[in-house]
């Protein structure tokens, strides 16, 4: 038996899983990264558009801070995340990108006097202060108040990926690469680590460890149109799932981007719009003001997929071979800024539609994106019932975003839940010796190649690559961006069926080693319990909010679903998830339900609400004298490192 | 476009180290053209339809992240943006990247050579007290059109097709190629990366470094991302040959 030990082992070689490995790291713990390719080539690295901080620097970020970033994040979610990780996050985002910045992040910088710039249409001039020359820049990007989003060109998931992986490199962390975990070691609520196969020997290696962190990113391929890499299956979140122990968070919280390209669904940057850019119909009629007057393009993601799918429903979208879809208009823009601030994109309009964006508009339509859901986990990162796991970035539901992501804060999120999650890994190293028995990992090690045995021995049976197909299909048409009843109670039988025939997989390539259809035939199963997971948890949340609209349901319902969806597969023969919720406790809110500001508010409100409106307004006048950050304290107190207590400062204002 | 429906015939090279009886080969399978096919979607449609043990590597399909690059009739490039209809005949030869450890297939192993070209090059900023920044305060103002310049330099998806495309690293086994020229370049060019110009030429300043370069230039050429090979290699010679 093939056993590798270590202080913590993190599953995922994205910009998460290199800031945890290099947080354990620099506190002393040992770290090897588990990656099923070279780490560069992880999902991060395709954020084109940017990562939000609160810096202020640039003149349309002037009066940004952190409570302005706060309320944007908590409003985008809809108000289903959880404040207290929302507060730390925010507060520790400018931390994080001056950090990166020191780390050899090329962030665009501010260029002081006048510029051109295009906004709601029209060419104006902004001039930005000659005192922030040099300090990193920011865009306009959905959903936010401020220009908040720092970025370099239209390639800032790569250049902070590149500058992650170096550091690691500095650091000596090893990255195993073209290794894949298909199970986690546990005992008695304890998780030791994972049992991994090797993609190329197709060992089985068992990995031992104090902690395990998931940090594979997103389920967004258990859709067939993603914009996200084909590598993410959300294979981590379903190990979790598959302890029968650790918990998945909000699974049915599925983001859906306004503009990736038809057919193939590869993404052009919130930045095309933030930057000016403009959506047209079929009439090349502008037509998001009529629904969003006040933030128009530039409402949060999900409210501009919806209200495209809407006007698309209305016979307004351009027909196509591939069906219905919008105009995205970038030519406004200009030559000059295409090819230095939207370069991804033009490359991509080039080489997959043949097409010059300076030029012509890009064919768009709405696109599943982002997984707000995953693992979930406390304030800490750590599983709440699996003790020793953690899961940071995409792959958790660490729980900053509720129901719908903020363009800009996944790549922040990534980065800063690496930082402080990767302190608590480090703590619980610290405060725990390993203590696990050779035949637990026998026992795991041999339930695995039992399996694998059994997929190189079965003579006839399902094919891997249909019954994927198969999922993908329901998922599209029946658990998409609009969603009801009938279509959510279709889609939980035909994947319950699919789960069964998923148990009966046989190949034709019958090789323990390197081979592309035993590497489906174990993570199809696992997708498929995934997909149960999101379809299930949609259909018994009778309620719309931030990406899951249901139109049999179409309010937010606070007094009944001011809650987070939390799904475990106990039995590993059942042929559902169990879901259970955990409320939020809208007493501890700093920020109380309210309204988004989107079309008709139609909110069922929760009996606490307006409790806590008036208990702060209360708290407010009984400390008069008290600075935002004192507010902040009382309101919202927070526990974090020591480290990251400091105020941040910035351009003008100090640390004020 | 009209060509739809055509007949792909895509002659691939097929090997499995793993398999003990396996010999190198080429197989040629045949596709129905789809519109706006790519390398990336027919590959695909071979490994689920016609021969699920075909080995590749693609990750974000969108040519961001590197991982596709193979030879395809005759030149390195990233196949998950080369579209079908670019070849007229429909004859499409598909070939693993040369220079790096195959995997299987169309499969190479680019992660271990690129991670040790990191170790080599150092690539990453060398400041001692970059670890020691107060991050709670503003960060050290760079220019603008420095960091542009930066960026510009930082492209590189390290796909491997710069490797493939040169003679002198077949020449040169321990050549270090433009992938680490580039990256080299761009800490050389970045104000927050102390090195000193000796420093660098003891990473460069030989014949495996900048100075054994024949200058053909495949990289130059071959460059999925365009960048500007031909002019770092000038700059670095000319920088490093100023120093001893």
């Amino acid at each position: 038996m093939n056993i590798i030990y270590t202080d913590s082992l993190v599953i995922g070689g994205g910009l998460a899983g290199l800031r945890v490995a290099i947080a354990a790291k620099q506190r002393g713990y040992e770290s090897i990264i588990l990656s099923l390719m070279p780490a560069k080539r992880s999902h991060s690295a395709a954020a084109q558009g940017g990562m939000q901080a609160s810096l202020g620097a640039c003149i349309k970020g002037e009066g940004d801070d952190e409570d302005v970033h706060f309320a944007d994040t908590v409003k985008g979610s809809d108000w289903g995340c959880d404040q207290d990780v929302a507060r730390m996050f925010v507060n520790t985002a400018p931390k994080a990108i001056r950090q990166l910045s020191a780390w050899g992040v090329p962030w665009s910088r501010v260029r002081g006097g006048d510029r051109e710039v295009v906004i709601n249409g029209e060419k104006v001039t902004i001039t930005e202060k000659h005192e922030a020359q040099g300090l990193i820049t920011a865009r306009d990007f959905g959903g936010t108040k401020k220009w908040r989003t720092c970025y370099t060109s239209d390639g800032t998931g790569h250049t902070m990926l590149y500058a992650m992986d170096n550091k690691a490199i500095q650091m000596d962390i090893p990255v195993h690469e073209r290794k894949e975990a298909i199970a986690l070691i546990h005992e008695d609520g304890v998780c030791h680590g994972a049992v991994v196969r090797d993609l190329i020997t197709g060992e089985l290696i068992a990995y031992i460890a104090k902690t395990t962190t998931i940090a594979t990113g997103g389920y967004g391929r258990l859709y067939s149109v993603s914009t996200n890499a084909v590598i993410s299956e959300g294979i981590g979140t379903a190990i979790a799932l598959e302890t029968g122990v650790a918990t998945l968070g909000n699974m049915e919280a599925v983001q859906f981007h306004p503009t990736a390209i038809v057919p193939v669904g590869i993404l052009t940057t919130e930045g095309c719009r933030g930057d000016g850019g403009l959506l047209l119909d079929k009439d090349g009629y502008r037509f998001m003001p009529d629904y969003e007057p006040d933030k128009k393009e530039l409402a949060s993601r999900d409210v501009v997929s919806r209200r495209m799918t809407e006007h698309m429903r209305k016979g307004k979208g351009v027909p196509s071979r591939y069906g219905d879809h919008l105009w995205l208009d970038i030519t406004l823009l200009g030559r000059a800024h295409i090819e230095k601030n939207l370069r991804e994109v033009k490359e991509i309009c080039e080489y997959f539609l043949g097409i010059d964006p300076v030029k012509e508009y890009i064919p768009v339509r709405p696109t599943q994106h982002y997984s707000m859901g995953g693992v979930r986990t406390n304030a800490t990162g750590e599983s709440p019932t699996l003790k020793g796991l953690f899961s940071a970035g995409e792959a958790a539901c660490w729980d900053m975003h509720g129901f719908n992501r903020l363009g800009g804060n996944s790549v922040a999120e990534t980065v800063v839940a690496g930082m402080l999650v990767g302190e608590y890994v480090a703590d619980y190293c610290a405060a725990n010796s390993l203590n696990v028995s050779t035949s637990t990992i026998e026992h795991f090690m041999k339930k695995e190649e039992g399996k694998i045995s059994d997929l190189l021995t079965r003579e006839y049976g399902e094919n891997p690559f249909q019954l994927k197909a198969e999922m993908q299909k329901i998922m599209m048409d029946k658990v998409g961006i609009f969603r009801n009843g009938e279509d959510l109670e279709q889609a939980v039988e035909e994947l319950k069926l699919l789960n069964m025939r998923a148990k009966k997989i046989a190949l034709r390539n019958r090789i323990s080693s390197s081979n592309p259809e035993l590497v489906e035939a174990i993570r199809v199963p696992k997708m498929i319990k995934l997909a149960q997971c999101v379809a299930y948890g949609a259909m018994l949340r009778t309620e719309s909010r931030g990406a899951h609209a249901r139109e049999d349901y179409p309010e937010r319902n606070d007094r009944d679903w001011l809650k987070r969806t939390l799904t475990t597969w106990k039995d590993e023969s059942a042929d559902l998830p169990e879901v259970s919720y955990e409320d939020l406790d809208v007493m501890k809110m700093e920020m109380p339900p309210g309204s988004r500001g989107y079309g008709v508010d139609n909110t069922v409100h929760h009996p606490d609400t307006e409790k806590r409106v008036t208990e702060i307004e209360e708290l407010k006048k009984a400390n008069p004298t008290a600075d935002r950050h004192e507010m902040q304290e009382i309101l919202n107190p927070l526990d974090i490192p020591e480290k990251f207590k400091g105020r941040n400062e910035r351009i003008g204002r100090g640390y004020k | 476009m009209s060509d739809e429906g055509r007949i792909l015939r895509f002659q691939i090279f097929r090997y499995n180290p793993q398999k003990k009886s396996d010999k190198p080969r080429m197989v040629t399978y045949e596709v129905t053209e789809a519109p706006g096919m790519t390398i990336f979607i027919a590959l695909n449609d071979i490994r689920e339809n016609q021969d699920p043990s075909l080995q590749f590597d693609f990750i974000c399909r969108a040519g961001i992240c590197g991982s596709c690059g193979m030879v395809i009739n005759g030149a390195p490039d990233l196949a998950c943006r080369t579209l079908t209809s670019k070849f007229e005949d429909g004859e499409i030869t598909l070939l693993p990247l040369p220079g790096f450890e195959l995997i299987g297939d169309l499969s190479v192993n680019t992660g271990k050579f690129m991670r040790a070209m990191s170790e080599r090059v150092k690539s990453w900023i060398h400041d001692l007290n970059a670890d020691e920044v107060d991050y709670n305060k503003l960060e050290e103002r760079m220019d603008p059109d420095v960091m542009d310049e930066v960026y510009e330099l930082e492209r590189c998806v390290e796909c491997g097709c710069c490797i493939s495309a040169c003679a002198t690293k077949r020449m040169r086994p321990d050549f270090l190629s433009a992938v680490g020229f580039m990256r080299l370049a761009r800490f050389y060019i970045d104000p927050r990366d102390k090195r000193t110009d000796e420093e660098f030429y003891d990473i460069i300043g030989d014949d495996d470094g900048v100075f054994g370069c024949m200058t053909l230039l495949g990289c130059e050429d071959y460059c999925p991302k365009d960048l500007p090979h031909q002019t770092q290699i000038a700059f670095l010679r000319r920088k490093m040959a100023l120093i001893k």
